[in-house]
C-alpha cells in the first residue's frame, strides 16, 4: 500500500498540478473571504440574502466565516482532481503498467485514495491559512475587532471547521473517484460530477425542496458547514457515508473484476 | 526445476460471442527468445494480457515462472512487460515516469538512470514524456519493462516506431538479456526481425495456435527453392521441360525458374542444362524466410 501512496504522490506533486491547484484554492479563498469583509453591512454580502455585520465578524466564529464559504468550491476542486487522477489511468493506458507492477487492484485503489486524501488535506489547510491571513489583513479596514479570534473557542472552531471541510472535500473527491471509475474518462467524470453538484441538485432542490436533505452534494456541503437548520450534521454524515459506501462498493467491485483491455 | 517460463494450456478468451483466442496450447522454454507471431486481431495481445493478469481467461489455464496466472502477484515482481506500446503520463518526465513505476514495484530508484542510459535516453530523461518521439517512447517502455531486472520479459511490438539503428540496438539488447538468462517473449509484425533473434516461435492465426516450436524446425519443414536463370530467355521453355521431366514442380517468374527442390539438386540441374546446351547465368538455392513461411501457413489455414 505504501508503495502505491508514494507512486501516486509523485504524480500529484508535479508542479503543474500542485501549483495550479494551490493557485485556484488561493483565488477562490481570497475571493470569498474578501467579499465577506468588503461588503460588510451591504445587505447582500453573504449567500441567500443573509447579512453579516462587523460586530458578528468580531465574534469567535468570525475567524472561520470566509473559510467556511469556500467549502463547496474546495469540494469541487477535489472532485475534479480525484476524477481525473483516476480516469486518466484508463485514457493514458497507464492502468496496465500499474497493475503489472502492483497486481492487487484494491491496493491500487486504496493507495490512490490515501495519496489523494493527503493532497486534499494540504489543499484544505492551505485554504485555511489563506483565509485566516486575509481575514486579519482585511479586519482593520473593515473595523472588525479581532480580539476574540485568538480565543480558545475560536481556535476550537477553526479546528472543527478544518475537519468538517476536510471530510466534505474527501466526500466530493470520492464522488469524483467513483465517477472516474464508472466513466473511465476524466472529461465525462468531471463534467457529470460538476453538472450534478452545481446545477442539477439545485434544480431538483428548487422544484422539490425536500429532496435537498437526501441529495449527495447538498449533504457533503452541509458537512462542511457543520450542519444547518434544514439538515443536521449527523444526518448529512450518515447520508454521505451511505452514498459513498454504496457508490464506492459498486465502483470498487467493477474495478476489481473488469478486464483491462485498453 | 520447471523448464518452461510460460506454459499455456487450453487458454481461451471470448468477448460476447467472438473468440479472441481459442484453446491455445504452447510452451516458452526458460532462457529462450520466443517470437509470438500473428496478423492483427489474431489474439496476441489478448493472450499477453491474460498472462499478465489484466484479463481473466474464459477457459483454460497458464503458468508463468511456475505460478498460475490466477495469482499474478506471485510472479509479476519477476516479470517485465510492455503491452501494446508504451503508456506513460505525458506531464511527467521520462525519469519521473520510471520512478513512479519503481516506487510501485518497490524497485530501487537508483535503477532509473542506469536504465535510461541502457536504452539511450540518458540525455532526455528530464524531458517531459509528451515531448518524446515515438521511438523515444518505445525506448522508455522497454526501460520500464527492465525495471525489475526480469527473469521473463514480455514485449508487445517493441520495435514499433524505431529507426533501423534503434531496431538493431533492441535486437542486441534482447540477445544480451537472453545470454544473461532472461527469457524473452516478444510479439512483432516484423517477421524478419523475429527470424534473426528468435530461437522459438508461437504462431497464431484467427485466435488459434498454428505452430509452436523451434524456428529452424519450422523453416526446415518448408519446401526450399532453387532459382535458376538461363543466359538466354529463349531457353526458358526447354529448361522448364528438363526440370519437369526430372519430377520437380516449377514456376517461371521474371525470366527465372523457381523450382521446388532441395538445394543439393542445383548441381544436377546445372549438369542437365549444360548437357542440353543451355548456359545458366545464375543458380541459387533459396531457403524460405519466416515471412514467406508465415504467409504460406496462414494461407493454408484459410
Amino acid at each position: 500500500m505504501r508503495s502505491v501512496v508514494l507512486a501516486e504522490g509523485r504524480k500529484l506533486r508535479r508542479p503543474t498540478l500542485l501549483l495550479s491547484t494551490l493557485a485556484t484554492v488561493t483565488a477562490l479563498t481570497g475571493l470569498f473571504t474578501s467579499l465577506v469583509f468588503l461588503r460588510i453591512n451591504s445587505g447582500q454580502n453573504t449567500r441567500r440574502g443573509a447579512s453579516i455585520s462587523a460586530l458578528q465578524l468580531s465574534q469567535a466564529t468570525g475567524l472561520t466565516y470566509g473559510f467556511k464559504l469556500v467549502g463547496v468550491f474546495l469540494g469541487l476542486v477535489a472532485l475534479c482532481i480525484f476524477a481525473s487522477q483516476t480516469a486518466q489511468e484508463y485514457t493514458y493506458g497507464t492502468l496496465r503498467n500499474l497493475l503489472v507492477r502492483q497486481p492487487s487492484r484494491m491496493k491500487i485503489l486504496f493507495g490512490k485514495f490515501i495519496s489523494m486524501a493527503l493532497f486534499a488535506a494540504l489543499m484544505v489547510s492551505f485554504a485555511g491559512v489563506v483565509s485566516i491571513a486575509l481575514s486579519y489583513l482585511l479586519s482593520g479596514k473593515a473595523k472588525v475587532n479581532t480580539t476574540k479570534w485568538g480565543s480558545s473557542q475560536a481556535l476550537h472552531l477553526l479546528g472543527q471547521t478544518t475537519l468538517n471541510l476536510f471530510i466534505a472535500t474527501i466526500c466530493y473527491g470520492l464522488l469524483g473517484m467513483i465517477l472516474g471509475l464508472f466513466f473511465r474518462s476524466p472529461i465525462s467524470a468531471i463534467s457529470i460530477g460538476v453538472l450534478w453538484s452545481l446545477i442539477l441538485e439545485n434544480i431538483l432542490g428548487a422544484v422539490i425542496s425536500s429532496t435537498m436533505k437526501w441529495l449527495p452534494a447538498a449533504n457533503f456541503s452541509n458537512i462542511g458547514e457543520g450542519g444547518s437548520v434544514a439538515a443536521s450534521y449527523q444526518h448529512s454524515l450518515f447520508v454521505s457515508a451511505l452514498y459513498i459506501f454504496v457508490g464506492g462498493s459498486i465502483a470498487a467491485a467493477l474495478f476489481k473484476r473488469r478486464d483491462v483491455a485498453n | 526445476m520447471n523448464k518452461s517460463a510460460i506454459t499455456v494450456s487450453g487458454l481461451s478468451k471470448v468477448y460476447g460471442d467472438r473468440p479472441a483466442i481459442s484453446d491455445a496450447h504452447f510452451d516458452v522454454p526458460v532462457g529462450s527468445i520466443c517470437g509470438f507471431v500473428g496478423p492483427n486481431g489474431s489474439g496476441k495481445t489478448t493472450t499477453i494480457r491474460m498472462l499478465l493478469g489484466l484479463i481473466t481467461p474464459t477457459q483454460g489455464s497458464a503458468m508463468v515462472l511456475g505460478e498460475s496466472i490466477k495469482h499474478p502477484e506471485k510472479y509479476l515482481p519477476k516479470v517485465g512487460a510492455m503491452i501494446e506500446g508504451p503508456a506513460f503520463y505525458p506531464a511527467l518526465s521520462g525519469a519521473e515516469n520510471l520512478r513512479v513505476l519503481a516506487d510501485l514495484g518497490g524497485f530501487p530508484i537508483s535503477r532509473v538512470p542506469q536504465l535510461l542510459e541502457k536504452v539511450g535516453l540518458a540525455e532526455r530523461g528530464k524531458s517531459k514524456y509528451k515531448t518524446y518521439s515515438l521511438g523515444m517512447k518505445q525506448r522508455l517502455g522497454i526501460a520500464a519493462a527492465l525495471l525489475p531486472n526480469p527473469e521473463l520479459l514480455i514485449l508487445d511490438e517493441p520495435t514499433n516506431g524505431l529507426d533501423p539503428s534503434g531496431i538493431q540496438e533492441i535486437r542486441e539488447l534482447l540477445r544480451e538479456l537472453s545470454k544473461l538468462g532472461t527469457t524473452v517473449f516478444v510479439s512483432s509484425h516484423l517477421l524478419s526481425e523475429l527470424e534473426m533473434i528468435c530461437d522459438h516461435l508461437v504462431m497464431l492465426r484467427l485466435g488459434k495456435v498454428i505452430f509452436t516450436g523451434l524456428t529452424h524446425e519450422l523453416l526446415a519443414a518448408q519446401s526450399p527453392l532453387i532459382v535458376a536463370t538461363p543466359e538466354y530467355e529463349v531457353d526458358l521453355t526447354k529448361l522448364v521441360k528438363i526440370v519437369e521431366d526430372s519430377g520437380h514442380s516449377v514456376q517461371v517468374k521474371e525470366g527465372s525458374l523457381h523450382i521446388n527442390s532441395a538445394p543439393e539438386w542445383s548441381a544436377t540441374l546445372n549438369r542437365l542444362a549444360f548437357d542440353s546446351g543451355i548456359t545458366l547465368k545464375s543458380i541459387s538455392p533459396i531457403m524460405p524466410t519466416l515471412e514467406e513461411t508465415f504467409f504460406e501457413m496462414t494461407e493454408d489455414q484459410k
